[in-house]
């Protein structure tokens, strides 16, 4: 009786052990990319404070919804914490991927008025507008542009451009002004080489297309649904502004950008703009802090920009950026809502963003000190209040994948019409909303 | 010299000899496959009962709570009524006969040419086999780059051949050079292994047969059609079926050259069926479209496999 005891005792201190050491480990996953690697260095003061150790899974981005999406859907504990694209809330609230957090906000004084109001709506609101938190707004994004400054300074282009446009070589304010630019470096020699107008997104397989079209669309007119009625498609989507936006998107397409660039996305344009292939870029702002540092275009070459506007003036942008989130099969929620209380905090949050990480809080961002930080940062916070997100809707992914379909095929295939293209979309748009029960 | 069975038969443990001592040798054979065949049943056979029962129902995976409903016939239908489904049936279709054709003619070429004795065969085997060893992803990558309209080798040699610039044209952006480009690759990379069938079937064919032949006065030309095709043809048709098979589930390679673009140029099935089940989500649906990719390949085989059966016979 004794021996049994003995072994029952010491069974149930190894296992007492075991959970102890299984606590002080946290496994935090998202996208394989700059700012993860800026993440792991920032962490290591939570490491140090908490004495809770940080493991990350990181999965390239053309991977990383499929990924990590299987693992939230198959109830996997892989993941203690979560940085899930924006698309993902509505998915996750519905299906019970992820904690929420309302009360332990509370309980932690950690309000939501304290962050950017675009990022709050954008990650962390399940249903949109409604105080119903499932993450912590974790890194702001949004789609913007580079341009080659030192190009555009030259005085012999400055002045071709001049004497061709009537107009000075800067920074175009609208999307009319910027084509004329793409246009007028598309095969222009530079140094002796030839370069291109612009790289824009054509990626066919994820999201890519999906993300540079409607960043352009927006502007033009493009809405997703009625603003008095949901999921009312018709004459939104397929609006005559939106129907001008797409040929707009086609056309710059068409004209200028570099050859063979069909399957094309963020690090494509990257690769472009890096090698000097190219003028102007559209990409996501995470990209800009490595522009800054490069030898061949860092260094006061590139300018930032805002999304430029459309033909009625209006100006918007695509959001990107993500919210972290504890994952509901994780069985270290204490330790993992830990890791978001430090994250959440002012100073965890300035040197975030000194580490090239998009603090979406506004104590950071609005310091006076914050748009004269880095020659971006003005850019990035113009942007982050003009922004607007694609669905975010559990069945997100559904009309995802019906979006690049009907864009590449018209934009990149050249198949039909823009007018074809869209009224195809509001369709498919439907017959998912009619499968979800929503119409 | 001690009979192996005896052998055995002492090395069997008495606990187990005794329990089998008092079986027949039918319940014998049935103790060593039935773990084979229960792993079978339950690897293969469950999951596609479980498949079919699936593709009448709505139900999706990432909604393991919602309320699951039978919905008969409708995805059956509604995939064999969409033309979108038979767009990438037709680009499937296109890839595959295309690879087959390509990859049958030049692999039993090269296994033809190479089956004659020269200095340095050996060699030129292995470095012809090499591109099949090589990760379809690596490849992807790899031919991505030759395909770059800028720097890439295919745009540079058309532009020295035939004075088209290079930067003029895109192998994998452009609808009509995309499902070609889709197919070269593929053949390079394993028209080798139809070329290593072809040159098992070649090898086997015994020389007495030709010396025969020519004792006989035949042609080289009549020798090669009425020994040599008969001949190596089983092998070749294997080849087939294995390339058919395996091209007809192609994913990596294309995901990787063109994502199943320009629109919907080279959305083979495969990557359509990946699409729908674990991006979309819609299991009941991709259960039903997997069903019929399914029925379509094992009936194809099937009649393939008895024209295989009778060219053998002959």
């Amino acid at each position: 009786m004794k021996a049994k005891l003995l072994a029952a005792t010491t069974a149930a201190a190894w296992m007492a052990a075991g959970a102890a050491q299984a606590q002080t480990e946290l496994t935090l996953c998202w996208a394989a990319w700059d700012p993860a690697n800026a993440l792991v260095e920032l962490s290591k003061d939570f490491e140090a404070q908490s004495g809770i150790k940080m493991k990350f899974e990181f999965v390239p981005w053309p991977n990383f919804a499929d990924r990590m999406l299987n693992e939230l859907n198959s109830g996997g504990k892989l993941c203690d914490l979560m940085i899930g694209d924006s698309q993902w809330i509505g998915g996750s609230a519905e299906s019970g991927h992820y904690v929420k957090l309302n009360d332990f906000f509370a309980a932690n004084d950690i309000s939501m008025d304290a962050f950017v109001p675009a990022t709050v709506t954008g990650y962390s609101e399940w249903p949109k507008n409604t105080p119903n938190y499932w993450s912590l707004p974790a890194f702001g994004d949004v789609v913007g542009w580079t341009y080659r400054k030192d190009w555009f300074e030259r005085p012999e282009i400055a002045a071709e451009f001049k004497a061709k446009y009537g107009r000075d070589l800067v920074a175009p304010q609208t999307f009319a002004e910027l084509k004329d630019i793409a246009e007028f470096f598309q095969g222009r020699e530079i140094d002796g080489k030839t370069v291109y107008g612009a790289s824009i997104y054509t990626e066919r397989g994820s999201e890519g297309i999906t993300m540079g079209a409607m960043d352009v669309m927006y502007s033009f007119g493009f809405k997703y649904d009625n603003p008095e009625k949901p999921y009312d498609m018709a004459g939104f989507v397929n609006s005559p502004g939106a129907v001008a936006g797409l040929e707009f998107y086609k056309s710059l397409y068409d004209c200028c950008t570099p050859p063979g660039s069909s399957n094309g996305y963020m690090g494509e344009g990257i690769d472009a703009y890096k090698s000097g292939q190219v003028a102007l870029q559209m990409n996501f702002a995470f990209t800009w802090p490595g522009f800054e540092v490069d030898p061949n275009v860092g260094g006061g070459k590139t300018g930032y920009l805002v999304n430029p506007a459309g033909p009625d003036g209006e100006r918007y942008a695509q959001l990107g950026g993500q919210g972290i989130s504890v994952v509901a099969y994780s069985e270290k929620q204490d330790a993992a809502l830990e890791y978001i209380k430090w994250f959440a905090k002012p100073e965890t949050q300035a040197k975030w963003w000194s580490m090239g990480g998009f603090s979406c809080l506004r104590a950071v961002v609005e310091d006076p000190g914050f748009a004269t930080s880095q020659p971006y940062a003005q850019a990035f916070l113009d942007s982050m209040a003009i922004v607007k997100d694609f669905w975010a809707e559990p069945s997100y992914a559904t009309l995802l994948q019906d979006t690049q379909k009907r864009l590449h095929d018209y934009v990149v295939a050249g198949n039909g019409t823009a007018q074809e293209a869209l009224d195809g979309l509001v369709q498919d748009w439907t017959t998912t909303f009619e499968d979800e029960g929503k119409l | 010299m001690p009979n192996p069975l005896d052998t055995a038969a002492r090395a069997t443990p008495d606990r187990i000899a005794r329990k089998l001592r008092g079986l027949s040798d039918r319940a014998i054979a049935w103790a060593f496959v039935a773990p084979t065949i229960f792993l079978l049943l339950a690897i293969n056979i469950f999951p596609l009962i479980w498949t079919i029962r699936l593709s009448f129902t709505n139900f999706a995976a990432n909604k393991p709570n919602a309320e699951v409903k039978w919905v008969g016939l409708r995805n059956y239908e509604r995939i064999l009524t969409d033309p979108d489904i038979w767009q990438t049936m037709q680009a499937t279709a296109h890839f595959l006969v295309w690879t087959i054709v390509l990859q049958v003619l030049i692999g039993f070429t090269l296994a033809w040419l190479i089956n004659r004795k020269f200095r340095g065969n050996d060699l030129l085997t292995t470095l012809i086999v090499l591109p099949m060893m090589l990760s379809p992803a690596v490849v992807g990558n790899f031919w991505t780059f030759l395909y770059q309209p800028q720097i890439g080798l295919i745009n540079y040699a058309v532009e020295f051949f035939t004075g088209i610039p290079a930067s003029s044209f895109s192998m994998l952006g452009s609808v009509t050079l995309a499902p070609w480009a889709i197919v070269i690759v593929d053949t390079w990379m394993w028209t080798p292994f139809v070329m290593l069938i072809c040159l098992a079937g070649l090898r086997s064919i015994p020389d007495y047969i030709y010396e025969a032949a020519e004792v006989d006065r035949a042609s080289p030309w009549r020798q090669f059609w009425t020994m040599t095709v008969p001949m190596v043809l089983p092998f070749l048709m294997l080849a087939v079926l294995f390339r058919g098979i395996e091209n007809f589930k192609m994913f990596d390679l294309v995901v990787q050259l063109t994502g199943g673009g320009p629109g919907d140029t080279t959305l083979l099935s495969s990557i359509e069926l990946k699409r729908e089940a674990f991006e979309k989500w819609r299991t009941g649906y991709s259960s039903a479209y997997a069903i019929i990719l399914f029925v379509t390949v094992f009936g194809l085989a099937s009649i393939y496999v008895k024209a295989l059966n009778k060219v053998k016979e002959r």
